[in-house]
């Protein structure tokens, strides 16, 4: 069987560990079982998303909609100065603090550098490294949940209740099941360390750390998606 | 197994002390009950699958009686229309999730390994969970006839019906939360089968000699992959909606219930297929071993499959037409659904050519393959008639809708599911179903089937309306459905005859002594005859080196000096002989099925009350902790870091 070339990027970053003998070359394809199983699993996460972003924009636009049309049942989710607000700007804009988000997002872009960086870590065996890069990221993805948190504390403040309107329910469920998907990550970072701490981290197990981050850059491009999507478009 | 294939570092009996990380042991020698809800084996996994699909099948088949019972003759109250509704929703529910889709999945768990030349699934605990998952589900689901009534939205739930508004009770919250952890077990199924058919061939195993059935499986696995999220995202949706107050499908607050419509049908469409491409498969095994003949134009087959995957995913909106989409849409999506009918007539004509001129060998197992091959262009048919919008407009929510769905279900996957089963009895249980019961039974299937859902066409076409719970003398349908009911008894006690062959079979072969039924005994063409029967733990003795197409057959089969085909060995001559020394095999675990079983207890706190979500989500949270730093399964593993699927988080 000819080795298909997945993901080069990858591959290439693979090249530690000669003695490793289940690092691809007993397979068919010359991939991993783990890192395609990988894959496959976030090319389905692909599809929760894209239903869930395709909800959140439906949902929006119904509510602006009612919003506009002065639909009394929607009105009475609000207060008023936030749907004079809405209606002032014909969008869901006035709701979002666009530098604070912007910030958060790049502390979240952030930790997949760091990330890398414990990757290669790793593959040179490089424990203290390893270790310190971990902790980083994440420290860097504790920091974007803690933002989302005071996000959401702050919406709720403002009024927007998760089972009042549209808007409340879409934004809330899209944003909270990607921290929920973050938060996940943050934990098997954190098992990571713990086993880099026990020593049981060591280079043969880079692969392990190799696919904690492959999800963890899939959690931060769908962030990128979602933050242009509902922050930034009108 | 990549690891597995390696030569041992330690020589068998011998055991280390040393436990990496994890303070628990692998119940290495179970015996008994313990063995079966421990096991990590994918063709003992692949048995409990096939028979959790025929528990669930039972209690779908009393369902459907219950219905026919129920509509045998005009104005009857055997069901109130509230039972009815529970009824004919939970019929649909179990016959798609619990039982349709889990025997395809029994299929491809036992064979896919088989038919590649592998020792296991890429990850043999994940496929344990996979099933237990998905059992659990089932269970979950089916707990809502004691806990205050089944669901009664339909199997495709629409909304706003759904919401609790409209369906206050609990029956919906099953159906939601049960398909929910049942949609985990699918999900994570995909992504081992798939890794297993793409990373795990045996040498020589190409992709375009890969047997029919790896190939539809694989197409199937892709389908769930990116198929069942779509429905996740749907129930997480309903579920938020239900529990926690949201609005999505809140009409009061603007929302468009015909956002779970396309979600649903999003997953709904791409569902019907991964529901007939196992038994395509499997007929595209059988037909040609007993017309004597490689099947015909193999790369179509193939290709077609393909096709029809992708195609799937552009055809959704044909369950909507009279939803209000749009004439555009209605043109788009009716021309795409035209169009998929092309790929499945390419199967079909490739059967017949492979029939054609081939030395038919009319057993149980080929007869059921024609009777797929049959009933299920019926339905294809009647299937293409509802592409053209006008004319769907007319037979949307009638029986006719119900006529066709059942031609592609029952008379198409079941019956292809059956000429699976009679056709790899043999190898999966080490003797031959009885051919007299057999032939009663496909007949007896066939007769009953017809009978059942033919007069269904008729009763469709005058107007009567599918999910109405009686019909008043006047309307015209006392004939139709008084036969229809007939019928399907004759279908439900003839079904049963699978169940008393299976018994009568066994007591004959006991009785005779266990004879061995041998490797290969219906001279077949796939390398998974070129094992001892039943198959032997450990798949293979020595990895299989792959050359051909239908390898197994080339083996045995070979052109003499004058180009004619003579046989130059038989299946048993070059079985091997199913020795397993020296052959490391996964070691059971406990974490699959605790894994699974802590799902539902979240699910029912979800349900009744949230403190019980504590406990359920300590549990899982320990399951995946104690999966993950369980001792590698492998011993030679622990020196290298880490076994074949270790340290793998569950998918979700």
């Amino acid at each position: 069987m000819t080795a298909i070339p997945v993901e080069d990027a990858v591959e290439v970053a693979d090249d530690h560990g000669s003695d490793h003998h289940d690092d691809g070359h007993h397979t068919s394809l010359g991939l991993s079982n783990m890192k395609l199983a990988m894959w496959l699993f976030l090319g389905s996460e692909c599809l929760l998303f894209g239903a869930l972003i395709s909800t959140y924009l439906l949902s929006k636009a119904r509510f602006l909609t009612e919003v506009l049309a002065g639909n009394p049942e929607v009105l009475g989710t609000l207060p008023a100065n936030l749907i004079e607000e809405f209606q002032a700007e014909g969008s869901v804009e006035p709701l979002f603090d666009i530098p604070f988000t912007s910030a958060s997002s790049f502390i979240l872009l952030m930790s997949s550098v760091t990330m890398v960086f414990a990757h290669q870590a790793i593959s040179k065996n490089d424990q203290r490294n390893t270790r310190l890069w971990l902790a980083t990221t994440a420290a860097l993805g504790s920091v974007f949940i803690a933002g989302q948190v005071y996000e959401f504390t702050t919406f709720y403040n403002e009024g927007l209740r998760f089972d009042g309107n549209l808007l409340g329910s879409a934004l809330y469920t899209l944003t909270g099941f990607h921290g929920v998907h973050v938060t996940v990550g943050i934990i098997m970072l954190l098992s990571l360390l713990v086993l880099a701490f026990r020593g049981k981290l060591n280079q043969d197990r880079a692969e392990t750390l190799e696919l904690v981050g492959l999800y963890w850059h899939f959690v931060d491009v769908v962030w990128v998606l979602i933050f242009t999507i509902v922050y930034l478009i009108p | 197994m990549a690891v597995i294939e390696e030569p041992l570092a330690l020589p068998s009996g011998t055991t280390k002390a040393r436990r990496p990380l994890g303070a628990f042991s692998r119940p290495r020698n179970a015996t008994g009950l313990v063995d079966w809800l421990t096991t990590v084996d994918h063709k003992k996994i692949g048995i409990m699958y096939g028979m959790a699909a025929m528990f669930f099948f039972i209690i779908g088949g009393v369902a459907a009686l219950l219905i026919r019972l129920q509509l045998a003759a005009p104005n009857s109250t055997i069901l109130s229309a509230d039972t009815y509704n529970r009824v004919f929703t939970m019929h649909g529910t179990i016959m798609v999730f619990l039982v349709v889709m889990p025997i395809g999945a029994a299929f491809a768990n036992y064979l896919l390994p088989l038919q590649i030349g592998a020792r296991d699934v890429a990850f043999p605990r994940i496929n344990a969970f996979s099933f237990w998952v998905f059992l659990a589900g089932g269970l979950m689901l089916n707990s809502s006839w004691f806990l205050g009534g089944g669901a009664n939205g339909g199997w495709f739930n629409y909304a706003p019906n759904n919401g609790a508004a409209f369906s206050p009770s609990t029956g919906i919250d099953f159906w939601n939360l049960g398909l929910f952890i049942a949609g985990i077990g699918s999900l994570s199924g995909a992504v081992n089968l798939i890794t297993t058919v793409l990373n795990m061939r045996a040498p020589g195993m190409t992709l375009m000699r890969m047997p029919v059935f790896v190939w539809m499986t694989l197409v199937t696995q892709f389908l769930l992959l990116f198929a069942i999220p779509v429905l996740t995202a749907a129930q997480l949706l309903l579920l938020l909606d239900r529990q926690f107050g949201a609005n999505f499908f809140n009409v009061t607050q603007g929302a468009d219930p015909l956002l779970w419509q396309h979600l649903f049908w999003i997953f709904g469409h791409p569902e019907v297929y991964l529901m007939i491409l196992p038994a395509f498969g499997i007929v595209s095994e059988v037909i040609p071993t007993f017309s004597r003949k490689p099947i015909f134009g193999y790369p179509f087959m193939v290709f077609s499959g393909i096709a029809i995957g992708f195609m799937g995913w552009g055809v959704w909106a044909h369950h909507m037409f009279v939803s209000g989409i749009g004439p555009l849409s209605v043109t788009a999506f009716s021309v795409a659904t035209m169009f998929i009918a092309v790929p499945t007539g390419v199967k079909i004509l490739n059967w017949l050519a492979t029939m054609w001129g081939g030395k038919l060998i009319l057993n149980t197992a080929m007869l059921f393959s024609i009777g797929l091959v049959t009933q299920f262009t019926i339905g294809g048919l009647s299937g293409v008639t509802h592409a053209v919008a006008p004319s769907d407009t007319q037979q949307t929510d009638t029986y006719y809708i119900v006529a066709h769905f059942h031609y592609v279900l029952f008379g198409g996957a079941l019956f292809g599911f059956f000429a699976g089963l009679y056709f790899w009895w043999p190898k999966i249980f080490g003797y031959k179903l009885n051919e007299k019961i057999g032939k009663w039974n496909f007949w007896g299937m066939v007769l009953g089937f017809n009978l059942t859902f033919g007069p269904m066409h008729i009763l469709g076409l005058q107007g009567m309306a599918r999910r109405m719970q009686t019909y008043d003398v006047s309307m015209g349908f006392n004939l139709w459905n008084l036969v229809s009911t007939i019928g399907s008894f004759i279908l439900g006690v003839t079904t049963l005859l699978l169940f008393v062959n299976a018994w009568k079979s066994y007591s004959e072969w006991k009785a005779a002594g266990r004879p061995n039924v041998g490797a290969d005994p219906w001279d077949a063409r796939t390398i998974e005859w070129s094992i001892q029967s039943p198959a032997p733990e450990h798949n293979f003795d020595v990895t299989p080196t792959v050359s051909d197409l239908d390898d197994f057959w080339h083996q045995k089969y070979a052109e003499d000096d004058e180009g004619k085909l003579r046989q130059v060995a038989t299946g048993d001559e070059l079985a091997q002989p199913g020795n397993g020394e020296g052959v490391h095999l996964p070691a059971p675990s406990y974490w699959p099925i605790v894994l699974a079983f802590s799902l539902p207890i979240v699910g029912y706190g979800l349900i009744y009350s949230l403190w019980f979500c504590i406990p359920g989500t300590l549990l899982t949270i320990i399951s995946i902790y104690g999966w993950a730093l369980e001792p590698a399964d492998d011993l030679d593993i622990d020196d290298h870091g880490h076994g074949p699927d270790q340290e793998m988080e569950p998918a979700v």
